[in-house]
């Protein structure tokens, strides 16, 4: 993120800027798509084929590209659940036990209080969520605040620990008559509303606010200009007054918070019931997907568009081409490594 | 002073022509030429950011010009990177001292010797490193860890690392930076004796003094340009600064008429504070000291002795594990940094890209971080920047600074890094001042501006703890002086009490002799 306060701006630099910076990623896909193309030949397939199924599923029609759109929420959330603390130099690895966290105690509230009416309940479990994932990440900030451990491992190890401890919860306490693995679906007042007759439900709304936000405060608020300056230079920031350990415990928990409601969303919105190992790495990739876009919010919404393309394509090539799943991984990792190689590939020219 | 017979017999080893380099918004090189002879001391002096540095780096290899050629023993050469201006037979010490500190000084030593064979005789280098170190009176232990040497001691592992690396043009970086009045006169013993064999050196310096003391030759450069070449006979100080500065500059000194009057109570007292030092830092013991309104109070020492932690002790950076600190009648150690800054309490640090400054910023941001909520508008959803810029404005006029508000830090030199924080610190008056080196890489005119806000400050009633090196600046602003040697008090004068050799020794640990 660029931040510079009242400089005078030139219209015409502007749109230059703005160019350069879609033709980029422009010409990253084209890469991606040639590479992957070679290798749909080799495994004896029509990559033009395929690509025309890709895009007239996702660009098609209002059904494919709807879930696109479903594929993207959890991703933004926790993609902004990492870019948030990375402003502050923090890295939070914890995204996918954050979320499961979340997720978990957004159940608890939609299996106890099943007879509360939709606006009490949603509510609420949405504040057991966001309660449930700040938790989860409030260990690891306060003890890199107090210096004993990096956030980096003991997020990461979290992560481990959270899915188990909702499997326990699942088979001990919450699985349904039917099933072991899952809860009972939850009622119709714990489901998030969906939006224009598709998946597409009100936490994609919500993800978008966030990130609007997150761009507002980032830029212009005096909390975005002390915690960039945390960012920057955590010692110079230190000496200059600004609470450090505060902002690296609070900004943990909101990091933790967001991916929390990731997971309530994807229980509430996208499945309507808890499942024992839910998440398809939901965290891990918003990780990837803050990290290659520079925690810029901008660039997540883009480089997390790019994504669920391709995975939402590569679901329905799994279907029709009968292109193995394995072939989608190759083809997301192709899509990582050339986002990645970017500075190589472009001489980027700021940071 | 032996001035070489004639300068035109004299061996021309190197020479620089039109040489040129840009850095974005600078040109730091502007058609420069410049030779170096055989058996030389070659002093390049010129203000901060007038292109010494960057022109001894392209030298070395460490920067490409954009145009110009290097011509060796008459022929041109291109030097890519420092393993071909060592293979030249140039070497470089960098301002920043580059050795190892858990390695020993053979180790240090080895490790930049390019003809290393994969198994290496120790025992052989060692006696190479004896040979030179006595013969240039460079004498260092070459089994010692460099984490036990002094700076000055580093210093001279840095030169015999180049002379066992066969160079003979030796480049050195500010050398005396670092170093106490009598290690700076044992350097320039050092550097005649090198001269005498046949050494070229090359000083890069801003100091009068020592251009004036130990070279013969003196190119001053001013903003890229060569404004004059001449040998020592021929120089006179107020020469060299004319054609330094460009134009007359008014005196340093600053006078002093009234003596001034201090009241009994401290705005800051430590008693017996000691601080334990992590990894490389300076453990403090027992510091007890009082800091009185419209005090000056300096701190002399070598840098690595506990100026760095006295600082951010004041500031709340690290904490004692014994000793109380007031602030007044309260107890420092419960305050936060950021209520301490709320009451006035200024932090000039001596690094200000690392200790101050977010360099990715611009420079009105940096202005606002010690009082960001006095900026803030709608509860901190929106910064006042045009408030701000004004008052940043303000500071640089009457500073007599100028530099861009809205350029990124990153992009300043490292006087206009120092400007920002000196304008940053001493804007909204402060009550106590900690300021560490604060005219470090400043030009004249900017060292007399921050001096002279320095004294205006105190004079408003400011306590001001002034740490340097510079015991010119220490005696003339101070009104005590205090020594600090790893970690301790080792003096405590009042100026007209003592003399720069007493306070030189005291700084190093060395017995009290004179050297001449």
């Amino acid at each position: 993120m660029s931040n510079k306060p009242k400089k005078p701006s030139k219209f015409k630099e502007n749109i230059k800027n703005i160019f350069l910076y879609l033709s980029r990623y422009l010409i990253m896909i084209v890469i991606v798509l040639v590479i992957f193309g070679l290798i749909l030949v080799i495994s004896g397939k029509n990559p033009l084929q395929s690509y025309h199924d890709i895009f007239a599923y996702t660009f098609g029609g209002w059904y494919g590209f709807s879930e696109v759109i479903v594929s993207m929420t959890p991703l933004l959330l926790t993609a902004l659940a990492v870019a948030i603390p990375s402003r502050l130099g923090l890295i939070n690895v914890g995204g996918e036990g954050q979320l499961y966290i979340g997720a978990s105690f957004a159940t608890w509230g939609a299996l106890t209080f099943s007879n509360l009416p939709a606006w009490a309940l949603i509510p609420l479990m949405i504040l057991l969520g966001i309660l449930g994932g700040a938790l989860w990440a409030f260990l690891p900030g306060l003890f890199r605040s107090l210096g004993y451990v990096n956030e980096t491992i003991s997020t990461l190890l979290l992560n481990s620990i959270a899915p188990k401890i909702v499997a326990f919860l699942v088979f001990g306490f919450w699985h349904s008559p039917m099933d072991t693995n899952k809860t009972a679906n939850f009622v119709a007042q714990a489901r998030l509303p969906k939006l224009f007759n598709s998946r597409i439900d009100i936490s994609f709304v919500i993800a978008l606010l966030l990130l609007a936000a997150y761009w507002y405060i980032m830029r212009y608020s005096r909390w975005g200009l002390e915690m960039r300056a945390i960012g920057g230079n955590s010692q110079a920031a230190k000496r200059n007054g600004i609470p450090l350990s505060k902002y690296w415990i609070i900004m943990m928990c909101v990091g933790g918070a967001i991916a929390g409601l990731a997971g309530m969303a994807q229980v509430s919105g996208y499945f309507g019931v808890l499942l024992v190992n839910f998440s398809r790495g939901y965290g891990f990739m918003g990780f990837l997907i803050s990290w290659l876009s520079f925690g810029d919010p901008i660039g997540i919404l883009i480089t997390t568009f790019i994504v669920s393309v391709v995975m939402t394509g590569g679901n329905l090539l799994q279907l029709t081409s009968g292109i193995p799943y394995a072939a989608v991984n190759i083809l997301l990792a192709l899509t990582l490594f050339v986002v990645l190689s970017r500075p190589v590939i472009f001489k980027r020219k700021t940071a | 002073m032996p001035i070489p017979a004639s300068q035109e017999l004299q061996e021309k080893i190197v020479f620089m022509k039109g040489i040129t380099k840009s850095f974005p918004g600078v040109l730091a090189n502007d058609a420069i030429d410049f030779s170096i002879y055989k058996s030389e001391i070659h002093a390049l002096l010129g203000e901060n950011g007038a292109g010494k540095s960057t022109l001894m780096k392209i030298l070395y290899g460490f920067y490409g010009a954009d145009s110009g050629e290097i011509i060796y023993e008459g022929k041109p050469v291109k030097i890519n990177s420092p393993q071909d201006a060592l293979r030249l037979r140039i070497g470089m010490v960098f301002q920043d001292l580059n050795l190892i500190p858990a390695m020993t000084v053979t180790e240090n030593i080895a490790l930049f010797l390019t003809d290393l064979p994969f198994i290496y005789k120790r025992q052989e280098i060692r006696d190479r490193i004896l040979d030179l170190s006595i013969r240039y009176q460079l004498e260092i232990d070459p089994k010692a860890l460099v984490s036990d040497l002094s700076i000055g001691q580093q210093q001279k592992v840095e030169i015999l690392k180049l002379l066992m690396s066969k160079a003979r043009i030796l480049i050195l970086d500010e050398p005396t930076r670092v170093l106490a009045p009598h290690e700076v006169k044992a350097l320039f013993k050092i550097l005649k004796r090198l001269r005498d064999d046949g050494f070229a050196i090359v000083m890069i310096t801003h100091k009068m003094k020592e251009v004036m003391a130990c070279a013969e030759r003196i190119t001053v450069l001013r903003r890229g340009q060569v404004t004059g070449n001449l040998i020592r006979s021929d120089a006179t100080e107020s020469k060299l600064i004319s054609l330094m500065f460009g134009k007359q500059i008014p005196n340093l000194e600053i006078i002093e008429d009234i003596s001034r009057e201090f009241t009994d109570t401290p705005l800051l007292e430590l008693v017996e504070v000691s601080t334990v030092g992590e990894g490389a830092t300076t453990s403090l013991s027992k510091i007890s000291l009082k800091i009185r309104s419209k005090e000056i109070v300096g701190v002399a020492g070598v840098s690595g002795n506990g100026q760095k932690e006295l600082g951010d002790l004041v500031l709340g950076m690290i904490q004692p594990v014994l000793g109380k600190m007031f602030l007044g009648s309260q107890d420092l150690s419960k305050l936060s940094i950021r209520e301490l800054r709320r009451r006035g309490l200024a932090f000039i640090p001596e690094h200000p890209l690392a200790m101050a400054l977010v360099s990715y910023m611009s420079n009105l941001e940096n202005f606002t971080l010690t009082r960001t909520k006095s900026y803030e508008r709608n509860f901190g959803l929106k910064m006042d920047w045009e408030k701000a810029g004004v008052d940043l404005q303000e500071c640089l006029k009457a500073l007599g600074f100028e530099f861009p508000i809205y350029a990124p830090s990153k992009t300043l030199s490292g006087g206009n890094l120092q400007r920002l924080v000196i304008a940053r610190e001493l804007s909204h008056q402060p009550n106590l001042i900690v300021a560490s080196y604060p005219t470090q890489g400043l030009d004249v005119q900017s060292t007399l501006a921050a001096r002279k806000a320095l004294l205006s400050a105190r004079d408003m009633g400011s306590g001001i703890f002034l740490i340097s090196e510079d015991l010119e600046e220490i005696f003339m602003m101070s009104d005590r002086i205090i020594v600090l040697y790893q970690g301790k008090i080792a003096g405590s004068f009042k100026p007209s009490q003592t003399d720069i050799y007493e306070v030189g020794h005291l700084m190093t640990g060395s017995e009290v002799f004179y050297v001449e």
